[in-house]
């Protein structure tokens, strides 16, 4: 059977859409990915689509899909590389791909869900650090004041 | 209306609808079309020839090539033999569907040409007709 390849790059995967799809590939591939977050703990999917020449609703769909599912399962989701002419249909359309994060190319979305990666380290090294505090019984200046 | 040229394909499986947004791609390449106008097309074009399979059970797309000095057009003609839509108004608004989509074909299709023409009847199938001027 005909399957779009998901490429794994430490913890994000990586999907580049090369073929004009037909509906039972775009349908495979949501389910793959939302697999394969899971098998590899995934944090960040990223969909390079530059080379689709459209985006109808169906496309739109499986793409909000994706973005969705990723979030559920705690991975960020960005879309990159949408050709001009494709958000311009897009829009007219009817379709605004609400809840989807898209960034102009491969290198910002990638910079994007990094960004995203480290802040939510950040979030829960503070986390760990005020638990380990509050544990030893230490009682800092900060929580003094 | 000076018709230059027709082709006929059937719309009978997922792989027919990929087949038919390539054919409207190079006739509307061909004919001088813009990039963006040329997307517009095969997108509604696209989301057309699904309502055709899905809910019209298959059937034929016309592609015909009109001249009408000193303008061009593409007209797209998507004919089924299926259960027909008995409400169109109720079927053209935004939102509105009974496959579980997002219920944007139609309505989204009618915005990204010039004419939209739809023609149905409960039993008597569907035909829609859509066409882009340059």
């Amino acid at each position: 059977m005909e399957r779009i390849p998901i490429l794994r790059m430490g913890e994000f995967l990586l999907v580049t859409i090369q073929v004009d799809m037909h509906d039972r590939l775009a349908m495979t591939l949501q389910d793959d990915l939302t697999n394969k977050i899971v098998e590899y703990g995934a944090k960040g999917v990223l969909i390079d689509i530059s080379v689709l020449e459209i985006v109808d609703s169906f496309i739109g769909r499986m793409l909000g899909n994706i973005a969705a599912m990723s979030r559920i399962l705690d991975a960020a989701a960005v879309v990159v590389g949408m050709q001009p002419a494709v958000a311009i249909t897009l829009v007219e359309l009817g379709l605004s791909l609400t809840g989807v994060r898209t960034a102009l190319n491969v290198e910002r979305g990638m910079e994007m869900l990094r960004r995203e990666l480290r802040a939510a380290r950040e979030l829960y090294s503070e986390d760990d650090e005020d638990d380990s505090a509050t544990d030893a019984g230490e009682h800092g200046a900060e929580t003094e004041e | 209306m000076p018709v230059v040229k027709t082709d006929e394909m059937p719309i009978q499986s997922p792989s027919d609808i990929v087949m038919a947004r390539q054919a409207v791609r190079s006739i509307a390449a061909s004919m001088g079309f813009s990039l963006v106008d040329q997307t517009k097309i095969v997108t509604a074009a696209s989301e057309l020839a699904r309502n055709t399979l899905d809910y019209g059970g298959g059937g034929v797309l016309r592609l015909v090539h009109i001249e009408e000095n000193p303008r061009k057009g593409l007209q797209l003609v998507f004919e089924d033999h299926g259960p027909g839509i008995p409400d169109v108004q109720l079927a053209l608004k935004d939102g509105y569907t009974t496959g579980g989509g997002l219920g944007l074909g139609l309505g989204g299709a009618r915005r990204l040409v010039n004419d939209f023409d739809i023609a149905s009847a409960p039993g008597q199938g569907t035909r829609v007709t859509i066409t882009r001027w340059r």
